[in-house]
């Protein structure tokens, strides 16, 4: 091993277990063509790819999680996503399953700065990173400015969609604090309501916009 | 007694404004707890065993790997051997574990043998069902023969609706604990009330042992009211395992598979009419399915109920697929789009402005809606711009982008149900009230509140309301656009009874009697002497020890003029369409919904909003598409079974008809109203741009582009 290669992470032994695991891998060996996911996610997934080393499980393994700027220990078995620890584990249950296969967008979660569906994110693989939950937005005690222009503009009918929305607005205007109502059509496409809201929320979105520029719980 | 009259519209304080919904920033947030977020110390999961055929004879079942593995504290078969299974993912056997991941295993290990059984799954080609096909008799008014022969013009078409699923988000199920003589059910439900009896029934306990609770509810649109089959097994599992609470929400295949759907409706209609546009005859062949129980004809001709010579044959059809649901106004969506197409295509042949066309036949709705379509026609086309952007169809220009309008109507009841309101005002000046109804969305916790507060002279936020517990006095199930006018009604009863209460403790130290006082702004006064009032708080703690509470019933046999039924809609589409690609963009919708008292004009317009935007999922994607080869349901998940996102919806313009001649009527129900016209509207619209009738919804590029095709082949 040359020296150079002892400084090269993707050649150590990792010090967390994986699932070993990448989406891009099981892309690659599932045939799949399509370029429909997300590029961002890929990317990142993609160095991830080239750091794992073997497998851990099939049984339950120990982790660290931190979530909303604390670590959180917990067991799960490899299979476990993100989205069901902290659900089923965590009892942080702001983030919904909906669709389960990255549809809907009722599950966002915003790690290292990146807007993610965490139904498709494995808990394991979420170690080391900075995830942050609708339960950790709020600023200063106060409710996070995007949360309330959906009830200022009743962006919202069930609710059942809103917290995976709000995420994904506030992961949209932390990036584009000064958005157009077409970038907000399109930032937003990865969300999906039922009750018929999305009028409201465009209201919502350019409203928080404002708001956060403004240094209002932003 | 209290005068249960709402008051003059011009002097409400509280209701008719535009609040914001008072559980929004527990939404918004993320702290609000459905039950499916529900985390109970002990709980365990579940994972259902489901059918992979459409129709099977199940030989044998062996349930005991699964029930060795560790983890799993009990399986229950549904689904014996020797029994049928007659859709996919119909349930076959419930596993409760420690982990769904174990639970998930568990099912794995279930052998079952099935005998595969024939299946027929699709019905939009009615000759290719044989014997599923279940003639409901034919329906003859005045003599459509006769009228047909006589008539200037006859324009035929052949219309399609696919069955829709109703993919609320929050799936179906419940928590649920067996405590030895009843059960602490915490379901997903339109029906705390109801649900609670429907599952007693079930288990053969007494229905009072049955204790519901639910906040909130991710979405049911008529397809939660019943307790099902997921709550009585997880139930009969939360026994088998001790009573410890099991956790049963169904997986999104399953759920979009077997929690529900709309059903579909065909139909070959033959219009005939005079040349100025007025309709002389009806016939129509209609078949639907919503799976074994085949599907009913909706109620055609919509709107225009009165065409004077009428046939009507329909057929239901029994499909091996998961069964109907309610679904947010049941049948009208249909039949307002095979009616309002059909006429569209009427007043193409005749090349009449559908409008006028509309307007003219307007003399069939039924009387009480004549003058309001009339008006409403008048003001969507305003709305809509549209004698600036109407064309004849087709009539778009060259290019391959093709703009076009089309018209949808609708019309529902939406009477209040049956509810009792609890309303309890304490001595130190809290006020609550109490009722075993829902919100599903709809902002019901915020109208009662408006309600209560109205009545009570206070500000909203005085007043607690208290909703999703079967412990409180009994609301029917939400569906129908009931529940609005039946609690709001139920709240002014009971509100204003306690009120009349206090008046009696107060009104000797007014040196007056209680049937002379009035609560406004915070305080008890004489009517019409400001002078001699109490303060609120002051005033209640004249109650000493004892709140002063009173029940009240909205009794939907006499409703005291505090809500009533029928409504009328017109919405109109305006969509671009690429003849190229076969894509269909929307441009702009109006919605002109008449009303009676609207409590909340800004909940009112969401509701409306929202529908309209169901409409556009409706008419453009959403569609259960099923395989004759395997009898399965290709789309169970939302991939495929494609909602509208963010972007695809244009803009919506909604018109509330809010007046005070409305007002005068009570409220209306609002839910279902909205959903009605939109396919219609849409896909008149499209049949305008590109110039030919695109035959079944959902439309997609493919169905536009095989349109446009034949057209060129014919």
């Amino acid at each position: 091993m040359s020296k150079h290669d002892e400084h090269d992470d993707r050649n150590k032994k990792p010090s967390r277990p994986t699932s070993g695991f990448s989406r891009r891998g099981f892309i690659r060996s599932a045939g799949v063509t399509s370029g429909a996911l997300g590029g961002a996610v890929l990317v990142e997934e993609e160095a991830q790819a080239a750091q794992s080393g073997g497998g851990v499980g099939p049984g339950a393994v120990p982790i660290t999680l931190n979530i909303n700027g604390r670590d959180q220990k917990l067991s799960v078995e490899p299979r476990v996503t993100l989205l069901d620890a902290c659900r089923n584990q965590l009892d942080l249950t702001g983030a919904k399953r909906v669709c389960d296969r990255a549809t809907c967008g009722a599950c966002t979660m915003i790690v290292n700065g990146k807007v993610v569906y965490s139904c498709t994110v494995l808990a394991i693989d979420a170690q080391g990173k900075r995830i942050q939950t609708i339960e950790g937005i709020a600023v200063n005690g106060k409710p996070h400015a995007v949360s309330q222009a959906f009830v200022a503009h009743d962006g919202q009918q069930c609710g059942y969609c809103t917290p995976g929305f709000v995420m994904a607005s506030k992961g949209f205007l932390d990036r584009n604090p000064n958005p157009t109502e077409d970038q907000v059509l399109n930032g937003l496409g990865g969300n999906l309501c039922r009750c018929g809201t999305y009028m409201g929320v465009r209201k919502a979105v350019l409203e928080a916009a404002k708001a956060m520029r403004g240094g209002k719980n932003g | 007694m209290a005068n249960y009259n709402w008051p003059e519209m011009k002097t409400r304080a509280v209701m008719g404004k535009r609040y914001t919904r008072q559980d929004g920033l527990e939404k918004s947030t993320g702290r609000a707890k459905y039950n499916s977020d529900l985390n109970k110390p002990g709980m365990l999961q579940s994972a259902f065993l489901t059918s992979p055929y459409a129709h099977a004879k199940i030989r044998s079942i062996d349930t005991s790997a699964a029930e060795k593995l560790a983890g799993v504290t009990a399986v229950r078969v549904i689904v014996a051997a020797g029994a049928e299974v007659n859709y996919q993912s119909q349930e076959i056997a419930l596993v409760a574990a420690t982990s769904e991941q174990i639970a998930r295993d568990a099912v794995r290990l279930i052998k079952v043998d099935f005998e595969v059984l024939p299946h027929v799954v699709k019905e939009d080609d009615l000759s290719k069902v044989g014997n599923r096909a279940k003639p409901a008799g034919e329906q003859v008014t005045g003599d459509p023969d006769k009228a047909m022969k006589e008539a200037d013009v006859v324009s035929e078409g052949m219309y399609g609706i696919p069955v829709l699923t109703h993919c609320c988000l929050e799936p179906h199920g419940q928590v649920s604990e067996w405590k030895g003589d009843g059960v602490n059910l915490w379901p997903s439900t339109q029906n705390v009330t109801g649900i609670g009896p429907d599952l007693a029934k079930n288990l053969e306990v007494p229905a009072t042992q049955v204790k519901v609770h639910m906040d909130y509810i991710g979405g049911g649109f008529g397809s939660k009211f019943a307790s099902d089959r997921w709550g009585v097994e997880g139930t009969k599992l939360s026994k088998a395992s001790g009573g410890r609470p099991v956790k049963v929400f169904l997986d999104r295949a399953t759920e979009l598979n077997i929690a529900g759907n709309r059903p579909s409706a065909f139909a070959k209609i033959k219009i005939a009419a005079k040349k100025d546009g007025t309709i002389t005859a009806w016939d129509s062949v209609s078949w639907a399915t919503g799976g074994m129980t085949g599907g009913g004809m909706p109620p055609i001709p919509y709107a225009f109920t009165n065409i004077p010579n009428r046939r009507l044959n329909h057929t239901a059809v029994q499909t091996n697929g998961g069964p109907l649901r309610a679904w947010r106004a049941p049948n009208h969506p249909q039949a307002s789009f095979l009616t309002c197409a059909a006429l569209e295509d009427l007043a193409s042949k005749l090349g009449m402005d559908p409008l006028e066309l509309f307007a003219k036949n307007v003399q069939y709705a039924p009387e009480a809606r004549r003058e309001t379509y009339l008006h409403q026609l008048k003001k969507a086309a305003e709305l809509s711009d549209w004698s600036k952007r109407w064309h004849r169809r087709g009539d778009s220009g060259a290019g391959p982008i093709k703009r076009g309008m089309g018209i949808g109507l609708c019309t529902w009841g939406g009477a209040g149900h049956a509810s009792t309101c609890k309303a309890t005002i304490h001595p130190d000046g809290s006020v609550e009230v109490e009722l075993g109804s829902q919100d599903l969305g709809t902002g019901t916790r915020t109208i009662v509140g408006q309600v209560a507060a109205e009545t009570l002279g206070l500000p909203l936020e005085a007043v607690k309301v208290k909703l999703g517990d079967n412990s409180y006095p009994p609301s029917n199930a939400s569906g129908g656009s009931t529940t609005v006018g039946g609690v709001s009604s139920s709240t002014r009863i009971a509100t204003a009874d306690a009120l009349d209460k206090l008046f009696a403790k107060v009104a000797p130290s007014l040196n007056s009697t209680a049937d002379k006082l009035e609560a406004v702004g915070g305080k008890i006064q004489v009517k019409g002497d400001a002078s001699k009032s109490i303060q609120w708080a002051a005033a209640c703690k004249k109650l000493g020890v004892e709140s002063a509470s009173a029940t009240g019933s909205n009794d939907p046999r006499n409703p005291k003029g505090l809500n009533t039924q029928g409504v009328a809609g017109v919405q109109i589409a305006d969509v671009s369409v690429d003849v190229e690609t076969g894509v269909v963009k929307m441009n702009k919708m109006v919605a002109v919904q008449d009303c009676g008292l609207v409590v909340n004009p800004r909940l009112a317009e969401s509701q409306v909003l929202g529908a309209c935007i169901m409409s556009v999922c409706g008419a453009l994607m959403e569609e259960r598409v099923m395989d004759n080869a395997t009898g399965r349901v290709l789309n169970p998940e939302m991939e495929f079974y494609k909602l509208a996102g963010i972007g695809d919806i244009g803009d919506i313009v909604v018109h509330m008809d809010i007046r005070e001649e409305n007002d005068k009527r009570g409220i209306i129900g609002l839910g279902e109203p909205p959903t009605i016209g939109g396919i219609a509207a849409i896909a008149n619209a499209v049949a305008n741009a590109i110039g030919v009738r695109v035959p079944s919804v959902p439309l997609t590029p493919d169905r536009v582009l095989a349109a446009l095709e034949e057209r060129r082949s014919a």
